[in-house]
């Protein structure tokens, strides 16, 4: 047999490449192509009286200047709503460059093409734009007070009302033993990938052809977009995704306004051109996520069961909706994590506000309903003196209930159905490996010498490998090396490796023979994007099958060749073989050449597959009518629904009594993305996501003021972690594989970052005594809580306890 | 605001990049990390804030008006804050300059492949070129030492688990090179 491949930490065939320097990410590409700068507006909420740009006229180098009145047709038209939703009843999307109005800082007003950035930008400095001001509105509860408007045409600034249901849970509530109230919050954060966003475009008007080179998770997309809005057949547009710096999901959204204006410009100039982000301008003018206020309403036992669960939350989704609702989708869904809640209603309010748009970043949404879960649940075993694992248990949906209905719609469109999953001994992993049962002695030892510990866990289900379809393209060429291609994107998940594993094993071929291209609409050109951990699950599934179409091929050509049953045939290193019988054997290579009958010969193994050299059947026809010349096949997967995986995080923490500075002492993870494709990528992407999470939980938040300035918009003052802030990671997994797909396989993109702030907010609480219902959360602001708590104005049955 | 007139004054720059002379002609304001990019094709190089902090853009420096150089290296730099006419003269070693003569990774960039130290590839020249020069001056880190080493660099992807272990098996690489 040819050595397995699936499920061992193959070393990343994409590294040789990006560590010498070689990756070739789109600011890479293009030399002298002319380059873009934007005049952004710096005002949050405004309207346009006029723009002046003659200063800019004599700057020596500049090629052109676009305003909005510039743009003809679909290019001066709103950018698409991406995800239509009924309950997205106001759905706005902004113009490429802004119309009258702007609605946050860093909305792009003026584009301006010159020889290069450091002209583009002095340009941009002497155009004038005036405005009249508008009434900023920043902040959930000023939007949802609603004195002033977004969009004078969106009654109070609400984008869309959502509400999932499932019983009757105000009634399941009110006849609950105990009823729990809770009021919490999560602010914003951002994707902030290390690579911000780039767009280089060529136009070949001798061809009539435009290719675009793009930093998204989404080109087929974008593809479609461009040729649609630039009125181009899609047949003459290619785009493609070539390194990708991370991506995280503010890549998903597309097209961006530069994803328009940039190939307009190539086209309209005949000239290449290119703009590339820099990091002020990522902050101010891709996507942020997380912000929302909840208030939780919980109904249960004596045992700690819930009875019901009646939630509102009210969601920011920044000043534009161009990726519909799917933030507040998921996170009234993905809420019950691995719980059955009773009944359950969750009613999310979408609201405008003059700030950046909100559209998903890692997790989407998922962090914030695991915090309003697991925040509930931590009370309900406070309010009862229980165990909080206990607690946890006793609601879970058992592993003989599954496949699990909530009787609710996800964000597929699909009804939420829990595939697999085995939450018990998740639990009692997580718990051994952390050492839960023992907490107390450490606690009681740490307490002896002054030192303040706490102990805290969260648990999360992820819909994960969401469709509605990806496939995959698997060819073996004549030389015995194999091209796979998928048409979603890579943003450093290693799928050139992940995907080359799982091709070599259905072929039975050594893994360096395979090489696979992503996001490339050259390759293939039906895809729908890399996001919702769906990339393993879903190109996954499809490369497996288009080389299982390719086995069977090969099977059939070769025991024509051997004179063999194809049942009777095995694939070993790339060598076609009779079972048992040695010696009678055929090279995929050669079964390649076999495949594709020619006229004409190019070298000596090309000359074996000739009209000549095999006449074949005179009565036949060289290709079968069913069948297509080449070693080739292509297959597509498309699951009825998602894939549910699932893990449990906890951790240890210590506070400093004094400076209420938070240090974590442990941090395990306990995980289940059913088939491990490789271990070790596996185990990179948890690691990615916890120290997103921690991130998220200690460290990151945007920081607004009342006018609708970002005031921390910079790596000095956004606080992302280096190596000393983020714990070292103890993981363990759990391997329920899904019944879903023919590999097993749920998904781990996301996992990560999930339960960071739920898990750190248990552990603070234990830690100190007192509710914490807001994160992230800084030593200045625990110090803050610890003082009120001790005067006593902490309300200890509610947990109203905000700054 | 600089003046835009279309006689901005250009210098040339020579300099050795990676052991091989290179000379451009540029504005006083082209930043060194641009001049490495685009004016000499050193793609490697990569910026990911332009304001000196997340390290992405450190390249190895000797000389450039110097006296405290060491090292067989150079002294890492953020080159999106320093001017390429600063560097006229000097020597610079890049992550493509990391390499073994032969091309093959150098211990750094293997030991990155070893032990998954990176993902999407975008911080990464700049870890490899800081911990280049972090084994010149330590040769065996502590794990502790090993994070202090690159927490002046910042990576999105791997919550640095796997580059921390990176920093001690090219430790381990090197010295069986000298030993061997």
């Amino acid at each position: 047999m040819t050595t397995r491949s699936l499920g061992e930490p193959v070393a990343r065939r994409e590294d040789p490449r990006l560590l010498s320097g070689q990756g070739r990410y789109v600011d890479d590409i293009g030399t002298g192509a002319l380059e873009v700068a934007f005049v952004r507006s710096p005002h949050a909420h405004a309207r346009i009286v006029d723009i002046d740009v003659t200063g800019a006229l004599d700057v020596d180098g500049i090629v052109a200047i676009y305003t909005h009145e510039d743009l003809p047709g679909r290019v001066g038209e709103p950018l698409p709503l991406l995800i239509p939703h009924d309950a997205l009843t106001h759905g706005r999307t902004p113009y490429p460059l802004a119309k009258d109005e702007v609605n946050h800082v860093g909305e792009p007003i003026v584009m301006v093409v010159a020889t290069d950035r450091y002209v583009a930008e002095d340009a941009c400095d002497r155009i004038q734009v005036e405005f009249d001001f508008l009434p900023p509105v920043v902040g959930i509860e000023v939007a949802r007070d609603a004195e002033h408007l977004v969009h004078d045409d969106v009654p109070g600034n609400v984008a869309a009302r959502l509400v999932q249901e499932s019983g009757d849970a105000r009634a399941a509530v009110a006849q609950a033993p105990h009823v729990l109230e809770l009021d919490l919050e999560i602010e914003r954060s951002a994707s902030m990938p290390m690579e911000g966003k780039a767009v280089f475009a060529r136009w070949d008007a001798d061809d009539t052809s435009l290719r675009v080179y793009t930093s998204t998770q989404a080109s087929t997309s974008v593809r479609a977009a461009v040729a649609a809005k630039l009125e181009l057949p899609a047949d003459r547009v290619e785009v493609v995704a070539p390194d990708v710096g991370g991506g995280f999901g503010v890549k998903i959204v597309h097209p961006w306004p530069e994803e328009i204006l940039v190939p307009w410009a190539a086209v309209t100039l005949g000239r290449e051109v290119k703009w590339t982000e820099d990091r002020r301008e990522h902050f101010v003018s891709s996507a942020h996520e997380r912000g929302q206020l909840q208030h939780v309403k919980v109904g249960f036992d004596s045992e700690g069961r819930l009875h019901g669960l009646d939630v509102t939350i009210w969601h920011d989704n920044g000043a534009y909706t161009p990726y519909g609702i799917i933030v507040p989708i998921i996170t009234t869904t993905q809420l019950l994590g691995p719980y059955k809640p009773g009944a359950y209603r969750a009613e999310c309010f979408s609201l405008y506000t003059n700030t950046v748009i909100v559209t998903p970043y890692r997790g989407a949404g998922r962090p914030q309903g695991c915090f309003a879960m697991e925040r509930t649940m931590d009370a309900i075993a406070d309010h009862l003196g229980l165990d909080r694992a206990v607690v946890r248990e006793r609601n879970f949906i058992r592993p003989d209930e599954m496949p699990y209905d909530h009787g609710l719609v996800f964000q597929d469109g699909r009804p939420l159905i829990y595939d697999s999953g085995d939450y018990p001994a998740s639990l009692d992993k997580l718990k051994k490996l952390i050492g839960w049962d023992e907490f107390d002695d450490y606690r009681a030892a740490a307490r002896a010498e002054g030192r303040q510990v706490g102990i805290g866990m969260a648990c999360y289900v992820e819909g994960t490998g969401v469709g509605p379809y990806e496939g995959g393209f698997v060819k073996v060429e004549t030389d015995g090396s194999v091209v796979v291609a998928t048409g979603l994107t890579t943003q450093g998940q290693g799928h050139q490796t992940a995907f080359a594993q799982i091709v070599a094993d259905e072929l039975g071929v050594p893994v360096e023979k395979v090489t696979v291209t992503t996001g490339d609409t050259r390759r293939f050109k039906y895809a729908v994007g890399t996001f919702a951990s769906r990339a393993a699950v879903m190109s996954g599934n499809a490369v497996a099958l288009a080389a299982r179409n390719v086995r069977e091929k090969a099977l059939r050509i070769a025991g024509e060749a051997l004179e063999a049953d194809p049942r009777d045939l095995e694939i070993v290193d790339g060598i076609v073989q009779v079972k048992g019988t040695p010696g009678a054997t055929v090279p995929l290579s050669t079964v390649a050449v076999l495949s594709n009958p020619l006229r004409y010969a190019f070298d000596e193994e090309t000359q074996r597959a000739t009209q000549f050299a095999t006449p074949g059947d005179p009565e036949k026809p060289p290709v079968a009518e069913d069948d297509e010349p080449g070693l080739e096949g292509t297959d597509y997967y498309s699951p009825a629904r998602s894939t549910f995986a699932n893990g449990m995080h906890a951790a240890i923490v210590e506070i400093d009594p004094d400076t209420a500075e938070i240090s974590i002492l442990r941090y395990c993870v306990v995980h289940d993305c059913g088939t491990l494709i490789n271990p070790r990528i596996v185990e990179g992407q948890i690691h990615g996501g916890v120290a997103q999470g921690v991130a998220g939980a200690l460290y990151e938040r945007m920081v607004y003021d009342d006018a609708g300035q970002l005031l921390n918009a910079s790596f000095m003052d956004f606080l992302m972690p280096y190596a000393t802030e983020v714990p070292r990671i103890e993981a363990d997994h759990l391997e329920t594989p899904s019944p879903l797909n023919p590999l097993g396989i749920k998904g781990a993109g996301e996992a990560g970052v999930i339960p960071g702030a739920s898990v750190l907010a248990s552990a603070i609480e234990d830690a100190e005594g007192f509710r914490i219902s807001r994160m992230p959360i800084s030593p200045s602001e625990l110090y803050e809580l610890r003082q009120r708590h001790e005067r006593r104005e902490q309300n200890t049955t509610n947990t109203k306890d905000s700054r | 605001m600089s003046d835009t007139s279309a006689a901005e004054p250009r210098h040339e720059v020579n300099l050795v990049v990676n052991g091989v002379p290179r000379s451009a002609t540029v504005p006083a304001r082209r930043l060194l990390s641009d001049f490495l990019r685009h004016d000499l094709g050193l793609t490697g190089t990569h910026t990911g804030c332009e304001h000196g902090v997340c390290g992405a853009c450190t390249v190895l420096v000797t000389g450039a008006g110097r006296s405290d150089d060491e090292g067989v290296s150079g002294r890492p730099i953020r080159s999106c804050l320093q001017f390429a006419v600063m560097y006229d003269g000097a020597e610079i070693t890049t992550v493509e300059g990391c390499t073994r003569p032969d091309g093959e990774l150098g211990p750094v960039q293997q030991a990155f492949q070893d032990c998954h130290g990176l993902q999407c590839g975008f911080c990464t020249p700049g870890f490899v070129t800081t911990i280049t020069a972090y084994l010149e001056e330590n040769p065996s880190p502590s794990e502790e030492e090993a994070r202090e080493a690159i927490s002046g660099n910042l990576c999105r992807c791997t919550g640095y688990q796997n580059i921390v272990a990176s920093v001690l098996r090219a430790a381990e690489l090197k010295s069986e090179e000298v030993g061997g």
